[in-house]
């Protein structure tokens, strides 16, 4: 649509204007300043300027030791910190060739998928905030709350957990958790059908979202957009399943891709779509992995005394809820990494806004914008 | 496609002794120099055998105070046939140059324009390549590991980084 009007209205053409969106603007989910040129109602280009929530996060780990800098991990993607300890530990782990117990593993992928699940609640909301549905964002910050509530009783934490360590996790569940987890999955599965009442298949929804920014699969590809934003765009690409790590291939779970239901491959509502139908997958592999879990075993059998791995390198990437968190580690035989390097999903699915967003309206662009799910924590580090 | 295969296929098409791994430092790394890798790169992308369509991570390295040199490290990954290819590509901390990938693989552009912020080398063929994390006038590179923090910057007093910390 947006390039057909941009045809039509071409013997029109104006002046080009400059319009400047945040970087203090609820839509841009944290600090982006974005310079966008219209023609009219009509973007040209956009150029986002990041950097506002840049704090150093590399050059404090080149003074921090591999412990210290879970921590810092944390912070990067505050939506989904369990998710970046747990790439963190598996690139740390990799390199010093340790093999965590069966039952931490097993931990370590049930708290990863809540993590996810409380991501995705958000972006879910936060995206129908973004295109004017106020009451989904509560509903979805009243389950996301239950989550938090658990991870409190799990770490005293709730929102910066430090919970999976190098190693190990920092505790064991609290007596009664995996019973109040199991309550929470009864409670929460049919919450998804309430979602997609509200939000999903409401008309003003799919008219905001439903062939508009569209990202073709090369473009992705080729633009290193990752994770749900990928799969949108019709791509069965999902490294729990292609690149397993952890215990990933244990469970049995499919991958949702974008099917063009509401308008074509790899627009803003396939996108969202591929979240809702992820919570559900969540739920499956967490099911599976508290029926699996040994209940008994120390959670610190093979906690590491002193992290110091022997000289070398590291790439390692885990399915954060935002796509490939890499990892890049340079170890110098010392404490301290010479050299750590975080590939942030968010970065990437950033940087193609321009190509995608070129052409359509300037409302159009806090829908894609909000359907890309980023964390600017993480683009700036 | 393993990692020898992959050497192999690419010395059958620039010369046998292209690309060399070196065991010592890692089994899974071709180490090659800047002006090799503006070759090998368009040849990565477009050899169907090869076909590494996603650029997963561009890493700079600063090799040390003692070292001369700084790296450039592309993460490579193959969607249609699941591999992966590490390019470690040094170049000279005095004059940093290597070429831009930019147009081949669309994400470069973002990656590449963050390691010139971080350790100032100069991506040759880079269509916009400015800083991206810090601001616009910030003096120096600071993941260079000789790098002094500044005093102050516009007048606001920069904290300084403890050594070591207790």
């Amino acid at each position: 649509m947006g390039i057909a009007v941009e045809k039509e209205l071409g013997a029109f053409r104006g002046e080009e204007m400059v319009l400047n969106i945040g970087p203090q603007h609820p839509s841009t989910h944290g600090v982006l300043r974005l310079k966008v040129h219209t023609d009219g109602e009509i973007i040209t280009k956009i150029i986002p300027y990041i950097g506002y929530l840049h704090r150093c996060f590399e050059k404090h780990c080149e003074n921090l030791t591999y412990e210290q800098a879970i921590p810092f991990t944390d912070r990067c993607d505050y939506i989904g910190s369990m998710n970046n300890n747990f790439g963190y530990a598996v690139a740390v782990e990799q390199l010093m060739e340790i093999k965590v117990p069966e039952k931490v593993e097993f931990m370590r992928v049930i708290v990863a998928e809540m993590n996810r699940i409380s991501s995705h609640l958000l972006a879910l909301g936060t995206f129908g905030l973004d295109v004017g549905a106020f009451t989904p964002f509560l509903y979805c910050f009243r389950d996301r709350e239950r989550i938090l509530d658990l991870f409190e009783m799990l770490c005293g934490a709730r929102l910066l957990y430090n919970y999976i360590w190098v190693g190990g996790v920092s505790h064991d569940f609290p007596v009664g958790w995996v019973e109040k987890t199991y309550d929470f999955l009864d409670y929460f599965e049919p919450k998804i059908n309430e979602y997609n009442e509200l939000l999903t298949y409401n008309k003003i929804f799919i008219e905001r979202s439903a062939d508009i920014g569209v990202i073709p699969s090369d473009i992705a590809v080729s633009y290193g957009v990752t994770g749900p934003n990928l799969r949108g765009s019709g791509i069965r690409w999902d490294l729990r399943k292609d690149d397993p790590y952890s215990i990933y291939d244990r469970f049995d779970f499919d991958i949702p891709i974008g099917t063009g239901a509401m308008g074509s491959v790899g627009d803003c509502w396939d996108r969202y779509y591929v979240r809702v139908r992820e919570l559900e997958e969540c739920i499956k592999i967490i099911r599976q992995a508290l029926d699996g879990m040994p209940r008994d075993g120390d959670v610190h059998a093979t906690l590491p005394k002193k992290i110091r791995p022997k000289s070398g390198h590291v790439y390692s990437r885990t399915e954060s809820p935002r796509g490939d968190l890499g990892y890049y580690i340079v170890s110098d035989g010392s404490d301290i990494p010479s050299r750590l390097k975080l590939r942030s999903p968010a970065f990437t699915a950033l940087s193609c806004l321009d190509e995608i967003a070129r052409g359509w309206m300037i409302s159009d662009v806090i829908a894609i914008l909000g359907s890309l799910d980023i964390v600017l924590g993480e683009i700036d580090r | 496609m393993d990692f020898v295969g992959i050497v192999e296929s690419i010395n059958a098409k620039f010369g046998k002794d292209f690309a060399s791994i070196d065991e010592e430092v890692s089994e899974e790394t071709v180490r090659i120099t800047p002006e090799q890798w503006g070759q090998l790169a368009p040849f990565l992308r477009e050899e169907p055998e090869l076909f590494f369509d996603a650029m997963m991570c561009i890493t700079g390295i600063d090799e040390g105070e003692d070292s001369e040199n700084l790296a450039v490290v592309y993460n490579l990954h193959s969607m249609k046939h699941n591999h992966k290819l590490e390019v470690y590509v040094s170049t000279l901390k005095n004059d940093p140059k290597v070429p831009s990938v930019e147009q081949i693989w669309r994400i470069a552009d973002w990656f590449e324009r963050e390691v010139f912020d971080m350790y100032g080398i100069e991506f040759d063929g880079h269509r916009d390549l400015r800083r991206i994390l810090l601001p616009s006038d910030w003096e120096g590179f600071p993941l260079r590991k000789d790098y002094e923090f500044p005093e102050t910057w516009h007048g606001i007093v920069v904290n300084k980084m403890k050594e070591g910390w207790e």
